[in-house]
């Protein structure tokens, strides 16, 4: 079942120079997106820096102005401010930030950091409210006395911990989380992750997962949008993105995740540059005139990929 | 390897922090060597002192709220024992540093040919010419198109990956046989980082320089690294080669972290989560096993009362004896 259907989404930034500060030029941050956000699923957004993934995320969660394209929800196109006020978008569609230090209000404890969401959308009493939040912390593996705590007395993981259960204290039906482990270690990544995970098999959500680390998105993710220079380069399932890349962009930052294989490093070392090389050599024929990259086009029915044509198989 | 090939020889390093009138070790009894040609990487999670290392090796605490005993032997110097001025004639000149964020180790009111030029001032007797000559030369050694053009540019007129080759230019200007880079691929896209991370091979093929290679990602660890230090508390836990630490981990730091990893090829479900945190440095205990509070149901006469370091095999150290009977809490111990 459908959720969330994003159609031709455009996000350009105008820069302006001259005398008359006039618009010269744009940035095309996202340059015609389209993608389906199915009920349980989790979607991965994949690109380098500057690539527009964070851009895609937050104009679905309405932080950003589009410049065209739609986000349908319900039926309904949640572009607009007044749209999204009357259909309760803004409880339904949450959001987890990268850096938990900056996106959790110093001044507030915890308990009114969690507490806003519901209070914007629920009329609850102090003593149901409070039972609420200590459920949530529950949930986040948080103890108890943590309620009345502020954000500096945590950890990085703890707070974005809390970051978590601030998203999901509206029982929202879709999170998007902006690289929500890029900031932590190892072994906070973990906690973090399963906790993801459990919420969502709790609550039935889906997830728009944007991240550049590769080996986290593996583990996460159904589906997978790999973004270059704001379009999308293919779009497939897990197995369809990490069996079969078609795209050299694909093929170039698989390539290049580090791995843990001592043994094969040098073959694997041999096969990045192999790659990098193809990338340089032949990158005009994976991007169209002026770099854009090309329209996306089936491969298979889970997998598309932005050729010139579409001819399956490719190099590899 | 030969006895002459040693670079850097340190012997019970420990750096201690004054809070409060009492010094907190955040590097504790830590030895290593650095070798010629060598890369030797430093890992652990946020905190866990490595970057401190780094920093004590090239001289860049304040004396007056920082206690440093132990040696750190260079060409049978011990560079504890320095003075400002004579640590100005190592920094840069025999060690270089890579640091971490590029963006706030660069001047941001110096164009990048001046920088690169500026430690070569103090310790080349080139002329100015000859300077300019030597910084275009970097520039391209570095990877950098049009070096003439990017020479007379600010540091924000670059990209991330192009100011960390400014950077590593900058580190390798008076061809310094030990570089120490902290974590100097983090704050890059994976393709930049292998670009980066390959150059760095490739200028120590050149130079045949000992690099220390401080991360917290083990990724970049067993594809660059020939030797590796693990670091758990401010103390080395484990060390080894890197095959030897992929193939055979053996504390359980090691293991716990390496399992934590979401994995190549099996897709589970549920990550494997190291209990509890990191002590904080005012917490640290005194005695016994550091790692002991983070995996409970190992019995405490596994655990050493003062740890030290074992050779298992040759090359081969690990801290405290809880490793020989270490399971996962999951998984069946051995009675």
């Amino acid at each position: 079942m459908e959720l969330i259907t994003i159609n031709d989404l455009k996000v350009h930034y105008p820069i302006r120079s001259g005398f008359f500060n006039r618009v010269t030029d744009y940035v095309y941050a996202v340059d015609g997106v389209d993608f389906t956000i199915e009920r349980g699923k989790t979607y991965g957004l994949v690109g380098e820096s500057g690539s527009g993934k964070s851009t895609i995320g937050k104009a679905i969660v309405g932080l950003e102005k589009i410049t065209s394209g739609s986000i349908i929800y319900e039926g309904q196109d949640v572009t607009k401010k007044r749209v999204r006020k009357g259909m309760q978008y803004n409880k339904d569609v949450q959001m987890i930030f990268q850096d938990s230090m900056s996106s959790l209000n110093p001044k507030k404890r915890v308990i009114d950091i969690i507490g806003e969401p519901i209070r914007n959308f629920e009329k609850l009493s102090d003593q149901e409210e409070k039972k609420k939040i200590k459920g949530l912390l529950d949930i986040v593996g948080m103890p108890e006395d943590a309620l009345y705590k502020y954000p500096h007395e945590f950890s990085g993981g703890q707070r974005q911990r809390i970051g978590v259960a601030r998203a999901v204290a509206t029982n929202p039906k879709l999170i998007v989380a902006d690289e929500p482990v890029s900031a932590l270690d190892l072994s906070v990544q973990a906690q973090v992750l399963n906790f993801m995970k459990k919420i969502q098999r709790e609550y039935n959500l889906s997830y728009l997962f944007i991240s550049h680390d590769l080996g986290v998105v593996k583990h996460m993710c159904d589906n997978i949008a790999i973004m270059n220079k704001g379009r999308f380069v293919e779009i497939g399932t897990r197995e369809d993105i990490y069996t079969n890349p078609q795209h050299i962009y694909t093929k170039r930052l698989l390539s290049a995740i580090p791995k843990i294989d001592v043994a094969d490093r040098e073959e694997h070392k041999e096969l990045r540059r192999k790659v990098e090389r193809e990338y340089v050599q032949n990158e005009k024929e994976y991007y169209g005139s002026n770099g854009r990259v090309f329209d996306l086009k089936n491969v298979s029915p889970t997998h598309q990929v932005a050729l010139a044509s579409a001819k399956s198989g490719g190099v590899q | 390897m030969a006895a002459g090939d040693q670079l850097l020889d340190i012997q019970d390093l420990h750096t201690g922090f004054r809070i409060k009138d009492e010094y907190y070790d955040a590097v504790d009894d830590v030895s290593l060597t650095l070798d010629k040609n060598e890369i030797l990487a430093i890992v652990g999670e946020s905190g866990c002192g490595k970057s401190t290392l780094a920093t004590t090796i090239m001289g860049l605490h304040d004396s007056k709220n920082t206690r440093i005993t132990g040696e750190i032997i260079y060409n049978d110097l011990n560079l504890i024992d320095l003075n400002e001025t004579l640590y100005n004639q190592i920094r840069g000149n025999d060690i270089g540093m890579i640091f971490q964020d590029p963006l706030s180790a660069l001047n941001p009111l110096m164009r990048v040919g001046d920088q690169i030029a500026e430690g070569l001032t103090y310790h080349t007797t080139l002329n100015k010419e000859q300077r300019t000559e030597r910084v275009l030369e970097l520039l391209d050694q570095v990877g950098i198109p049009d070096p003439l053009r990017i020479s007379k540019q600010f540091p924000h007129e670059l990209s991330g990956g192009m100011r960390q080759r400014v950077i590593i230019a900058i580190a390798i200007s008076c061809k310094p046989p030990i570089i120490i880079a902290d974590e100097p691929t983090t704050a890059l896209d994976v393709t930049i980082q292998a670009q980066i991370l390959d150059l760095l091979k490739d200028l120590q093929a050149e130079t045949q320089a000992g690099i220390i290679l401080i991360t917290h990602d083990l990724g970049v660890v067993a594809e660059t690294a020939d030797r590796v230090a693990v670091m758990y508390a401010g103390q080395i836990i484990e060390q080894a080669t890197v095959q030897e630490l992929f193939e055979n981990p053996l504390h359980p730091y090691t293991r716990s972290l390496l399992n934590s990893m979401p994995q190549e090829d099996a897709v589970t479900d549920e990550l494997h989560v190291i209990e509890g945190v990191v002590p904080s440095l005012t917490k640290l205990p005194h005695h016994g096993c550091r790692f002991a509070q983070r995996i409970p149901w190992i019995p405490a006469r596994e655990h050493e009362t003062d740890p030290i370091l074992h050779e298992v095999t040759p090359g081969h150290l690990v801290r405290c004896t809880c490793y020989k009977h270490f399971h996962f809490k999951d998984e069946k111990g051995e009675e």
